[in-house]
């Protein structure tokens, strides 16, 4: 009833594409903006916004960057981590050495170099399809990982070889307010998911799904396919590795290679992966349910059974069996992640409080 | 309908949750979280590190009513040994209790990293006994962090004293071949500098292998090792390498007694996998195994006996992880009695108990109070020297368990010192620290 | 030059241990397509088990046949709770299942039996043989001699039998398979317990080097190389992807590592097979896609 397009007609071309075409989606996303951007960081406790939405946004935002990747050019990677690991030592020795760039420009480079690396990796993807490509892409994962362990230049010849990032000043004013913090990374994550959305529904998005859905068809029509896939590479590479300025930076603070395994590059395939491959929303609601959820389990394990009653160690496994479970019950559910859950929910809405 | 029941289910429980997590305020308590790792590659340790820690704080609770009638209380919160987890339990944890955590204990290089300038501005002090940033040892740089008991530029000149030591005196290195086989980690990468440094000093051949993260393979680089022929092999290893290399010495042969391990090298989860190869390995320890120790028999007295025991296989009692963290529990609690004998007898924040750790001066007759001679060694920390110790004992493993055979052997402080004040004032230029005056602070 | 054939030996054998964790791998995506990412945890689960069993009395063969039971059990469950409701969903949304089952596997062992490490006695002593001045382990030629039957056992097993070819059709294509008359869910629970068996024996063998712990999932990660340079569906390509991967591992190690810096391990295997697949897309013995406009 509330959900309805009756009455809403669009007289232009520009407003027949816009991203968001009926009034109330855009109403509800000024609403979603407004609260992310004024509420949130009015109300929200240092412990909410430093340990749960910065490191939630960081992710949601290399997520987006695989989301390119696998999501809409049909790629499987797991490198991720790998450019995000390029994203952070870059930042760091930017600011190290350039230290009169301004931050943003030093993230914006950061994630440039890290397209470059992201391009050299993809190359092998003309070639490799499928599962193969993914183990493919593993090299590129131990590789920079050995790399900025080995040379000592990349962590400044520290002994431990693990970095400590600089304190983020912007215009003068310092960013380490966790309140600052949050509006930083919010900003620049919501500004680089529009750049995503617009950019799938360009020529170069509509390229990449058709590549996705079948390379061998779009070469015959004449989609260059290497300017695709490595379009594809490079920019999922720029994101992942702003990603992992920011998550250096912004939440960690430090810069170990190890902060950047392969753990993590399983870890964001799985928020892509749940949250729904081709689609923005979906890699923001994949993020929030692998960081937040695990959170939510330790935290309602702990209220429920208190008193220390229960080993310690038999309620962490215990939450794990609940995590892959849940895992597999989405699945079932729905087997295209939660956007796709979003989607039918719009989709009865449309048609509440009417069953069909 | 049916849907509307669902999500009147939902509010239910989550109602119910969330009226069940509003803490209990316990006034009169000091809370000490404990960020635990009970899950994932290095739960065995974690399990046997916390476990020590929270039945020492059960010992003393019910036997002694607390530090001068303060109870401790505490929370666990899950780590996984990785970063973000820590920084999510940190910032969970650090608020809790009538005057916020006394402190932390995460026992991860990787999260005590993350929270270094994190707990500087929380006023929290951050203890990392035996791991994390070896140059924090310079208190005047870092006032809220901890590296107490020894680190790993200390420790690794313990090991090449004890060699010394074992060859008939230091002067008898000259000539000898020593393999440092590390982790190919940030911790595995540490002793490197120091172990080259006391190469050039002693005369010995020093040749470093590394071997990649997690080191479950190493058969290439104990080939190399028995290639080169060397007379000692120091391992810095942790997790699943340790096994995996005490395995493979055995199988190209390499004499077992020979081989010394650090501090997070020697531990029974680490040999006992290895079966009767590991016969003869020797390891350092910052604090002995077993159980002839007056404090460890209080605990198996009134905490076990009570059923109060936090660890489920009994029989880890003893064992050199759960030695370690009980460790843990005596050094929180004697900073916690230095810091309420200037501050009151009452549950004290962060800030009052970091002066506790500062002023932390353990003496062997103190220690025989806590009944812990042998157990832990003399420790005296101060506004520059955040270490106190440096030492370790050294242990062989005979087959089923692990026998001291060396008494403190210290480090050599003349040559770790100077490294760690210059490794720490670039570390301060490069983040705008200024220089704590540790004459102007009063105790 | 006899160091040479050490290091090379030495490798061949550690490779066939990797090829042993291929096959799991290779079994389950032969028959169902779907890259099982539990393997690991597979492992860990059989190891465990076993070793508990041990622990608490019970005699080596006797923990053996329970171990076994466990893992087939486990098939029995996956297949009936897991699968049977992701029929013919894309292959990324059954790859995140199993990856669900990673996670229910580790914290369920690890509730279980505990987080200890156990050792592993399997009888067989890893001292060195000396042959021509070359070392070899016992030990190592056990377990390649293991590796060698299973992969003769199941390579025969998959080609002559009438449900070997079952499962090369159910691999095929799903629904053209049911719709011929393959009873596609004893299939599955058919290789999923073969796999688990593999799986068993895996455990037994790595748990006895590195002791029983939690770091037995990660033996997986070393089977990936081995699975793209032999080709997923191969299980041939298994044993021979795992000697390269293990020799050249090795070798550039020894050889290599100095001269760029050591630690080379890690990598090396990864630029290795993807040099090959550049050459063979499909692995060395994989199935050729041919793909269709």
């Amino acid at each position: 009833m509330i959900y309805r397009e009756a009455g809403q007609f669009r007289t232009t071309y520009a407003a027949d594409q816009r991203i968001f075409p009926i009034l109330q989606d855009r109403v509800g996303m000024v609403l979603l903006l407004a609260v992310a951007f004024v509420v949130v960081p009015t109300f929200a406790s240092d412990y909410a916004l430093t340990a749960l939405l910065v490191p939630m946004l960081v992710l949601a935002l290399a997520a987006l960057g695989l989301n390119i990747l696998t999501g809409y050019a049909g790629q499987f990677s797991l490198g991720t981590a790998a450019f995000m690991s390029v994203g952070a030592f870059a930042a760091y020795n930017l600011q190290l050495r350039l230290p009169w760039i301004p931050l943003l420009v030093t993230f914006v480079l950061a994630g440039l170099i890290a397209a470059g690396v992201g391009m050299v990796f993809g190359l092998p993807s003309l070639r490799i399809k499928g599962f193969y490509l993914a183990v493919a892409t593993l090299a590129a994962q131990f590789f920079v990982d050995w790399l900025f362990t080995k040379v000592g230049w990349f962590s400044n010849y520290s002994s431990s070889g693990a970095i400590t990032a600089q304190p983020m000043v912007i215009a003068g004013i310092s960013m380490e307010t966790p309140v600052r913090r949050y509006l930083l990374v919010l900003s620049i994550v919501s500004l680089l998911a529009l750049v995503v959305k617009n950019l799938s529904r360009t020529r170069s998005g509509r390229s990449w799904m058709a590549v996705r859905d079948m390379d061998v068809a779009a070469e015959v029509i004449g989609i260059p396919i290497l300017r695709t896939k490595l379009l594809a590479f490079g920019l999922s590479s720029f994101y992942c590795g702003v990603a992992g300025a920011l998550w250096a930076f912004a939440y960690l603070g430090t810069v170990e290679p190890q902060a950047f395994d392969l753990q993590r590059s399983f870890q964001i395939l799985f928020m892509v992966i749940i949250g729904g491959l081709g689609t923005v929303m979906g890699a923001f609601l994949g993020a929030a349910f692998i960081t937040l959820f695990p959170l939510f389990l330790n935290w309602l394990f702990h209220a429920v059974v208190r008193g220390g009653e229960v080993r310690a160690g038999l309620l962490s496994q215990l939450e794990l069996v609940c995590f892959g479970a849940l895992i597999i019950v989405f699945l079932i559910v729905e087997p295209h992640g939660f956007a796709r859950l979003w989607q039918i929910t719009k989709e009865k809405l449309r048609l509440w409080p009417f069953p069909h | 309908m049916r849907t509307k029941k669902r999500w009147w289910w939902v509010g239910a429980v989550s109602a119910l949750a969330l009226v069940l997590a509003a803490p209990a305020r316990a006034e009169g308590e000091q809370f000490i979280p404990v960020p635990s790792y009970r899950v994932g590659p290095y739960a065995a340790g974690g399990t046997s590190l916390y476990g020590g820690l929270i039945d020492y704080m059960n010992l003393i609770n019910m036997r002694d009513g607390g530090i001068n009638g303060v109870k401790l209380t505490w929370e666990e919160c899950e780590t996984e040994y990785k970063p973000d987890r820590g920084v999510e339990c940190y910032e969970r944890l650090k608020a809790k209790g009538p005057t916020g955590a006394a402190m932390f204990n995460f026992y991860s290089t990787g999260i005590a990293y993350a929270l270094i300038s994190k707990v500087a501005q929380d006023k929290i002090p951050l203890v990392t006994i035996a791991h994390g940033r070896t140059d924090a040892a310079d208190g005047r740089y870092f006032p809220y962090v901890f590296p107490l008991i020894t680190n790993y530029w200390s420790q690794n000149t313990d090991i090449v004293k004890y060699i010394g030591q074992r060859e008939g005196g230091v002067a008898k290195l000259k000539g000898k071949k020593i393999v440092h086989l590390h982790h190919g980690s940030a911790y595995g990468k540490e002793p490197n500098v120091i172990f080259q440094k006391q190469a050039e000093k002693y005369g010995y051949e020093a040749k470093i292998i590394e071997v990649p993260a997690p080191g479950s393979e190493q058969q290439a680089q104990w080939l190399e090792i028995r290639e080169f022929k060397p007379d000692w092999v120091i391992v810095t290893g942790w997790g699943v390498m340790n096994p995996a290399a005490l395995k493979s010495a055995a199988r190209v042969g390499f004499p077992m007694d020979h081989v010394v391990g650090n501090f997070w090298t020697g531990s029974e989860e680490d040999v006992e996998p290895v079966g009767a190869a590991a016969k003869g390995y020797i390891s350092a320890a910052i604090n002995p195994p077993g159980k002839d120790f007056k404090v460890i028999q209080e605990i198996e007295r009134v905490v076990y006996g009570a059923g109060k025991g936090n660890m489920v296989e009994k029989k880890r009692v003893g064992s050199i992880y759960y030695n370690r963290g009980v460790l843990t529990g005596i050094v929180a609690v004697e900073a916690i009695k230095v810091a309420q004998g200037k501050f009151g007898k009452k549950p004290l924040t962060g800030e009052q108990i970091r002066w506790g750790l500062e002023n932390l001066n353990l003496d062997p007759a103190r220690i025989a109070g806590i009944g812990a001679t042998g157990f832990i060694q003399p420790l005296k920390v101060s506004c520059a020297d955040h270490e106190g110790g440096g030492a370790v004992k050294f242990q062989q493993w005979d087959g089923t368990k692990w026998k001291v055979i060396s008494d403190w052997i210290q480090p050599d402080k003349e040559m770790v010192r100077p490294m760690i004040e210059e490794s720490a004032s670039k570390y301060a230029k490069e983040n705008n620290i200024t220089q704590r005056d540790c004459t102007k602070e009063s105790t | 030059m006899a160091f040479f054939i050490e290091v090379l030996v030495g490798g061949l054998l550690a490779g066939v241990m990797y090829s042993l964790v291929a096959l799991g791998f290779v079994l389950i995506f032969k028959a169902s397509g779907v890259f099982n990412f539990a393997q690991g945890a597979m492992v860990l689960t059989a190891a465990t088990t076993y070793a508990g069993l041990i622990d608490m009395g019970w005699s080596g063969w006797a923990a053996f046949l329970a171990a076994l039971a466990v893992m087939i059990g486990f098939a029995l469950l996956t297949e009936r709770l897991v699968l049977r409701p992701l029929v013919n969903q894309p292959q990324i949304s059954l790859f995140m299942a199993t990856i669900g089952l990673t996670f229910v596997l580790e914290g369920a062992s690890q509730a279980v039996w505990g987080s200890v490490v156990r050792g592993l006695d399997l009888g067989i002593p890893d001292t060195p043989l000396e042959v021509k001045g070359v070392l070899i382990s016992k030990f190592d030629l056990v377990a390649s001699g293991t590796a060698g039957a299973l992969v003769i056992l199941l390579a025969s097993f998959f080609q002559w039998t009438r449900t070997g070819r079952a499962l090369r059709a159910v691999a095929d294509d799903h629904q053209a398979a049911l719709s011929v008359g393959i009873p596609l869910e004893r299939i599955w629970a058919l290789v999923w317990a073969a796999a688990g068996a593999v799986a068993l024996v895996t455990g037994l063998l790595w748990g006895s080097r590195l002791g029983v712990q939690f770091a037995l999932t990660q033996i997986a990660l070393k089977a990936l190389p081995v699975l793209i340079l032999g080709g997923f569906t191969s299980i041939a390509g298994a044993i021979v992807g795992g000697l390269m991967v293990g020799a050249s591992e090795k070798v550039a190690e020894v050889y290599l590592g100095p001269i760029i810096g050591g630690g080379i391990e890690n990598w090396f295997p990864y630029a290795l097979a993807l040099l090959f697949l550049l050459v063979r897309p499909d692995g060395l013995f994989g199935e050729k896609r041919i793909e269709r406009v």
